[in-house]
């Protein structure tokens, strides 16, 4: 069982404070996205692809006993790394705590200029999305209750 | 010792661009996104200034003092851009937003009144996005054909696949003169001359070519030649479109407003004198006047001395870049402006943007609005480095360094 999505942030964001350069920060964020499992082919499909403008982002979410789990996948490393921290972060996690999440940890680990418009690697366009697909959980769920 | 080229200080030029002093991340500035675009000289800074500061005023009907100046300004860009590329009258010289708004221009006008059904257009499998798009707007709407002109693993053009390609149905052939994704000069005085012997007329797309090459459109005998001013040290938002008189008189109008008309009632509007016709509403003054002081920044300096000096950044890089494992140069040809493209085994250049970019150094990745040339070459983009004047053989030296640690880090 996760801890509550601000407590996961905080661990990644006290990972982060132990490097004192960019160098260290990025090799971690690379190793992170060696070590994501990888997506099934089968969910790497174009209607799972979340298009930036250069690396291409698959994702896919399930919704087991209350709970979203994400799975995610990037031809490029580091935005896979990237991706990894927000699966960390939400996978397990309610609808609606996903859905009224802040985020702020991209913010504190100094990776924010990887969520502005002109970086276009698909990182704002997946957190949308993961956001996006825990509206729709949460929609699915209080209609069948 | 920095460069071979004898009495060019490379540190004098780049004393002319204040961007160049900027530190990113901590370190100096090193800029290779040239064929984006280019950085601007204090002549040019100035020359914009200058217009805002002492004459803004709207152009050609004011009878004040400003408006002459202005005028007169904006007026004697146009005599420097007919000279810069060899045209014969500044009738010829039309102002625009940039090689884009160039296209568009003709596509909209001379192609919407002389394409057919059936009616075939020639491109290269090298266009960038905005010498693909605008034709096949417009042939969609005509029921014309695009042909596309092959190219080898090189980047290089089949001329004898061209050849093949030509035929009595064939309108117009528009063509890059050099490669935004490769640098890959183009053999367009045999494009046109072939195009014109099957009667099509031909249309150069000379965004990337007209900083670095010597361009005569009169002796190219090309009919329309595209570039855009903020390529060549100019500010952004205008460019030229070159027609020749003739094809240019015989063109409807792109859009209708001021200064494109010399009469109008609401029965009748009879249209102005070239090159007035093609430029409807207050145009980009400011910008168009400062253009004036990039084209004379350049010759300043000599675009052959800036040649030399750029061709040996181009060798000198290529064959540093060459020897880091694993990277792949595309379009590593001999005919070709300062831009080196490459790829590296199992890297996607996006990750390796970021990590130079992390050191300092600004380069471009993707697929530089070549998508269909990504396609042919079967990969998913590049990592684009553009040099420019103002650049160093230490620069060069700190891409490979970088490059080196970001391979390093990312295998």
């Amino acid at each position: 069982m996760p801890g509550p999505i601000e407590t996961i942030e905080q661990e990644i964001v006290e990972e982060f404070s132990l490097f004192d350069s960019w160098e260290d920060k990025y090799e971690y964020i690379i190793d992170m996205g060696k070590k994501l499992p990888p997506l099934n082919d089968a969910y790497k499909t174009e209607e799972n692809k979340i298009k930036g403008c250069q690396s291409q982002v698959w994702m896919h979410s399930d919704l087991r006993d209350g709970k979203v789990y994400y799975e995610a996948d990037s031809d490029a490393m580091i935005v896979k790394g990237l991706i990894s921290m927000l699966v960390r972060v939400f996978s397990g996690q309610k609808p609606e705590d996903i859905v009224n999440a802040p985020v702020k940890f991209i913010d504190d680990i100094g990776m924010t200029s990887h969520l502005a418009q002109t970086r276009s690697n698909g990182l704002r366009a997946m957190l949308k999305q993961m956001k996006l697909d825990a509206v729709v959980w949460k929609t699915k769920q209080s209609g069948e209750q | 010792m920095e460069t071979l080229t004898v009495g060019y200080d490379v540190y004098e030029i780049r004393k002319q661009f204040p961007v160049l002093r900027r530190e990113l991340k901590g370190k100096p500035l090193v800029y290779f996104d040239n064929a984006a675009t280019s950085q601007k000289p204090q002549v040019v800074i100035d020359a914009l200034v200058d217009y805002y500061s002492n004459y803004n005023a709207n152009i050609h009907r004011g009878i004040h003092t400003l408006a002459e100046e202005a005028t007169a300004a904006y007026e004697s860009t146009r005599e420097a851009a007919r000279v810069f590329i060899g045209a014969g009258s500044v009738e010829e010289i039309i102002f625009t937003r940039g090689t884009t708004e160039g296209i568009n221009l003709v596509t909209n006008t001379w192609g919407r009144a002389n394409i057919r059904e059936g009616d075939e257009i020639i491109i290269s499998t090298l266009e960038h996005h905005s010498n693909i798009v605008p034709w096949q707007m417009l042939a969609v709407e005509k029921g014309a054909i695009i042909r596309v002109i092959p190219i080898n693993e090189n980047g290089e053009i089949q001329l004898e696949e061209y050849y093949k390609l030509l035929n009595e149905r064939t309108r117009i052939v528009s063509i890059v003169h050099a490669s935004n994704s490769l640098g890959v000069i183009n053999p367009i005085k045999q494009v046109i001359d072939a195009a014109h012997q099957a009667g099509a007329l031909v249309m150069i797309d000379g965004a990337q070519s007209t900083v670095h090459l010597d361009i005569d459109v009169t002796a190219l005998d090309c009919d329309f030649f595209a570039f855009s001013s903020h390529k060549l040290y100019g500010p952004t938002g205008v460019g030229v479109l070159y027609g020749k008189k003739e094809l240019l008189e015989n063109m409807p109008p792109f859009h209708g407003g001021g200064e494109m008309i010399k009469e109008v009632s609401f029965e009748k509007t009879t249209y102005n004198d070239l090159p007035y016709k093609f430029e409807a509403g207050t145009p980009n003054i400011a910008d168009t006047v400062a253009m004036k002081a990039a084209f004379e920044f350049i010759n300043s300096i000599g675009k052959e001395n800036i040649r030399r000096h750029e061709n040996d950044l181009l060798v000198y890089g290529t064959g540093l870049l060459k020897n880091i494992k694993g990277v792949h140069i595309k379009g590593d040809v001999a005919e070709k402006v300062s831009v080196i493209s490459f790829v590296v085994d199992n890297i996607h250049p996006q990750d390796l943007g970021i990590l130079l970019d992390n050191q300092g150094i600004a380069v471009r990745t993707g697929s530089h609005c070549t998508m269909p040339l990504m396609q042919c070459l079967k990969i998913n983009g590049t990592t684009r480095a553009s040099f420019a004047a103002y650049n160093t053989r230490e620069e060069i030296d700190k891409l490979a360094k970088g490059l080196e640690k970001a391979i390093k880090m990312l295998s």
